[in-house]
């Protein structure tokens, strides 16, 4: 399983990228944005696509009510996201060596993918419950009150993935790079399920 | 009787006829719609694009630089120079009046005349602007990264500051030619002394090349000339500068006439390198002057005014083979030279030919030593031998000359309001276009550089006339921009101008734009009374200055409510704008205010002074339509008597 397991171990080393580049980003554009403002989603927290874009993006939700963007200390997802990482790393990569050596099954493959799959979904769920807080728990002395059609107060919370329009924003929300990084590490422990069933078919 | 009206009505409209011809001809070329069409596309700038070029036009009596795009003529900008500007509170606010300030105390406007972009290797840069200030002589500078004059040096011994601001091919200097000649030092004296006592000081203005920080290097203590305009050598003729002068005779009055008995007057070629080694070495006498140094801080938001007590002084008896002097005929008024630096051109504005020497020439009379006399011991050179030639031009009054990419040279006719484009080398005249009316300046971006852009030509008249619909007797002059890159000029735009443009530099925006500064840092404001956070917004009395510190963001004022203000009061304003987003200024405006609104740029600290007169409850607002809620920015000061005890008191976010 040699193959298998060299495969397992660069799978997993790219979740590492989750440390460097931003897992999520956010664009809102509006007439008076020509260059839009944007927020960078890390694990470890939020930070503005340009210089000042966290301050000026407070600046405007002040008049919706919206709360400021949180900062590290803000969110204990800040912290514990990096250690969930971190330690999925840490178990791809010894699983990898281990399958390597042939001290484990090719099993533990697909059970490393199964766990990183049902902690991506619930990390994924946590984002989308903070995102609907974000843009509905506001203000009650908010200065611009705002209703949809139905009467109901407006929900300002950007959607988990594509494109919505929120007052006079086209919010667009998309991965970024360290998700990119972390799908292809993914497919790539399932790929060395596969590479790892057929070595040991062979031997 | 019959016959005799059919024959006049027959007589008449021929006439009209000849006549409507005649004045198609000669006024406007191929006026005809589809040529038409074709040029309204050539200056479209469709909504949201960008012009290709930034024009800086002088304001003249305006004391300004207006900043247009090129080719749709638009206007983006005034910046203030030399003149108070109630848009944004320049020369009103506390950090901005020193800029004005001079050695005759505070002068709030000036004449502004020829502005110059610096340059490197010959080709212009885009990092800064200097510009003369003519009637108290001055020289600023702006920045092209914040588009606000940074600095300005005054110049003693100095009148009519007009020979000026042009710069040296990597921006080593820029000089100050004195167009009037004065006593040195000022003195009590007969005007009728003038000739032999009267001198005309021509200042060489050392520029930092890192900071573009200025200071008078040294003066040149010419003959009391007039110094009319100048222009450094290029290429090969980098370390000269020349300058053209009239009223040789020194005649001190009715000088239309009396200065204009000598066929020639002279180009006086300065040999400004050897004039730097010379003082470099210990050269020069010192001499007590009175003159102010201005510089306008970024990060403290405010400018400082410094006297300065000497200047260097050099008499050209002293530097023998430094200073010459080139007989050029009929009171040369332009004095430009050409990219390869080989040829100086001078416009005499009393004749219909240019003349134009040979800087080779130049260097073989003196080396060969043909002097034809001196002029208080400088030396004159044969006209003949330093001659290249003449453009016999047919027009009246030339002025100004710039060139383009191809060898060509353009120059303006006063008299007969036309640009003359003709080849150098050769002198024959290509083409000619009538301009309306009176022009005075042309400008090609990089014209007079080493590397002029080409493709376009601007031409700023005097008369304006007919050009666009009447606004009573008082009309904005008028610019014609003519695409250059055929062969033939071509007349694509009219557009007006403000003030009076004298002169104006124009650049490839591409090599601006991308420096230009959006907003300034408030973690770099350095200002005293700063307030970069909401939270330390405070009041404070020292005696009966009433200092406030106030923040102000969208859209609210921190604090919006000071009591505790007392008549005879005298209350700072420090207001900071804490917004740090691109094109978010917030203004301010107080009741009563014998000085100015001010506008306050993103990041910025500005002070204004109010004096407040009587009791009650005064608002004060942003005069900026910032936000939604622009109208909801405001507060209120309440002003007690004179004698009151009530405290000083404030809120604070609502609280
Ligand atoms: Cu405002």
């Amino acid at each position: 399983m040699k193959k298998a397991g060299i495969i397992m171990i660069i799978g997993s080393l790219l979740l590492l990228g989750l440390f460097k580049f931003p897992l999520w980003n956010i664009m809102l554009g509006a007439p008076q944005y020509p260059e839009p403002l944007g927020l960078d989603i890390y694990i470890n927290g939020i930070q503005g696509a340009s210089e000042f874009d966290l301050q000026n993006i407070d600046g405007l939700n002040h008049y919706i009510g919206m709360k400021t963007l949180p900062k590290p200390e803000d969110m204990w997802e800040f912290s514990i996201f990096p250690k969930v990482i971190g330690g999925m790393v840490a178990i791809g990569v010894l699983i990898g060596i281990l399958g390597f050596i042939g001290k484990v099954s090719y099993k533990w493959f697909i059970g490393w993918f199964i766990l990183m799959s049902i902690l991506g979904i619930l990390g994924m769920y946590d984002f989308h419950l903070w995102l609907i807080d974000y843009g509905s728990n506001l203000d009650p002395k908010a200065i611009l009150k705002l209703v949809d059609e139905q009467g109901n107060p407006m929900k300002y919370d950007p959607p988990l993935i594509g494109h919505k329009i929120l007052l006079n924003f086209d919010a667009f929300s998309y991965p970024h790079t360290g998700a990119y990084m972390m799908f292809v590490g993914m497919m790539l422990t399932i790929v060395a399920f596969f590479v790892g069933k057929k070595e040991y078919k062979k031997s | 009787m019959k016959t005799t009206f059919k024959s006049i009505v027959l007589l008449l409209s021929a006439t009209f006829i000849l006549s409507g011809c005649g004045n198609n001809n000669s006024k406007s070329a191929g006026n005809d719609g589809a040529l038409r069409s074709s040029k309204a596309e050539k200056v479209y700038v469709a909504p949201g694009e960008h012009d290709s070029h930034y024009a800086f036009i002088s304001g003249g009596y305006s004391g300004n630089v207006t900043v247009y795009g090129l080719p749709s003529g638009r206007l983006f900008k005034e910046i203030p120079v030399f003149s108070q500007f109630p848009t944004s509170g320049y020369g009103y606010s506390e950090e901005t009046k020193p800029m004005l300030n001079t050695s005759f105390g505070e002068i709030p406007w000036d004449d502004a005349h020829h502005p110059d972009i610096s340059q490197t290797n010959g080709v212009l840069d885009g990092r800064w602007i200097f510009i003369n200030g003519n009637n108290t002589p001055r020289i600023a500078r702006i920045s092209l990264k914040t588009f606000e004059t940074e600095e300005i040096i005054e110049v003693p011994n100095s009148a009519g500051n007009h020979s000026s601001s042009f710069i040296t091919e990597n921006t080593e200097y820029v000089v100050a030619g004195t167009r009037f000649s004065v006593p040195v030092p000022q003195k009590d004296m007969p005007i009728a002394e003038y000739k032999g006592n009267f001198k005309g000081a021509l200042s060489f203005i050392k520029v930092d090349p890192e900071t573009g920080r200025m200071g008078i290097k040294f003066q040149i203590m010419m003959p009391g000339f007039n110094y009319d305009l100048s222009h450094p050598g290029r290429d090969k003729s980098h370390g000269w500068f020349f300058f053209t002068t009239y009223n040789t005779e020194e005649a001190n009055s009715l000088l239309e006439v009396n200065a204009s008995q000598n066929d020639k007057d002279f180009i006086a070629a300065i040999n400004w390198k050897k004039i730097e080694e010379y003082v470099d070495n210990g050269g020069g006498t010192k001499m007590p002057a009175n003159y102010a140094h201005n510089v306008y801080d970024e990060h403290t938001h405010t400018a400082t005014s410094t006297m300065k007590k000497e200047v260097l002084t050099v008499n050209p008896a002293d530097i023998p083979g430094a200073i010459y002097l080139l007989p050029t005929p009929k009171s040369p008024h332009g004095c430009d030279v050409d990219p390869t630096g080989e040829y100086i051109i001078g416009n005499g504005k009393l004749s219909a030919d240019l003349t134009i020497h040979s800087f080779t020439k130049m260097l073989d009379a003196i080396e060969n030593k043909k002097f034809d006399g001196d002029a208080y011991g400088i030396p004159i050179l044969n006209y003949e031998d330093v001659l290249a030639g003449a453009v016999k031009s047919g027009g009246l009054g030339p002025l100004h000359t710039e060139f383009d990419d191809k060898g060509n040279a353009y120059t303006t006719f006063f008299i007969s309001s036309e640009v003359v484009k003709w080849k150098v080398g050769t002198w024959e005249v290509i083409d000619r276009k009538p301009t309306y009316y009176s022009v005075g300046h042309l400008t090609i971006p990089g014209g007079n550089s080493r590397k002029p852009f080409g493709k376009y030509m601007f031409a700023m008249n005097k008369i304006t006339k007919d050009r666009y619909l009447p606004t009573g007797p008082e009309l904005e002059h008028s610019a014609q921009l003519y695409d250059i890159s055929g062969d033939k000029m071509e007349l694509l735009l009219d557009f007006p101008t403000h003030g009076e443009p004298h002169y104006a530099a124009a650049i490839p925006a591409d090599i601006v734009k991308g420096n230009s500064q959006k907003i300034y840092r408030l973690d770099e404001n350095k200002h005293p009374y700063a307030v970069t956070n909401q939270a330390d917004a405070k009041v404070t009395r020292n005696g009966n200055e009433v200092h406030i510190s106030m923040s102000m963001i969208r859209s609210h004022f921190t604090p919006d409510n000071i009591e505790g203000i007392k008549v005879g009061d005298k209350v700072y304003f420090h207001i900071t704008n804490l917004e740090q987003d691109f094109d978010v200024p917030h203004g301010f405006a107080m009741i009563g205010q014998n000085t100015s609104e001010l506008l306050i740029m993103p990041g910025q600290t500005k002070t204004s002074v109010w004096e407040p007169k009587q009791v009650g409850v005064w608002p004060f607002y942003c005069t900026d339509f910032c936000s939604a809620l622009h109208q909801e920015m405001q507060g209120y000061i309440r002003v007690s008597p004179k004698n009151s005890n009530i405290e000083l008191s404030w809120t604070l976010d609502g609280e």
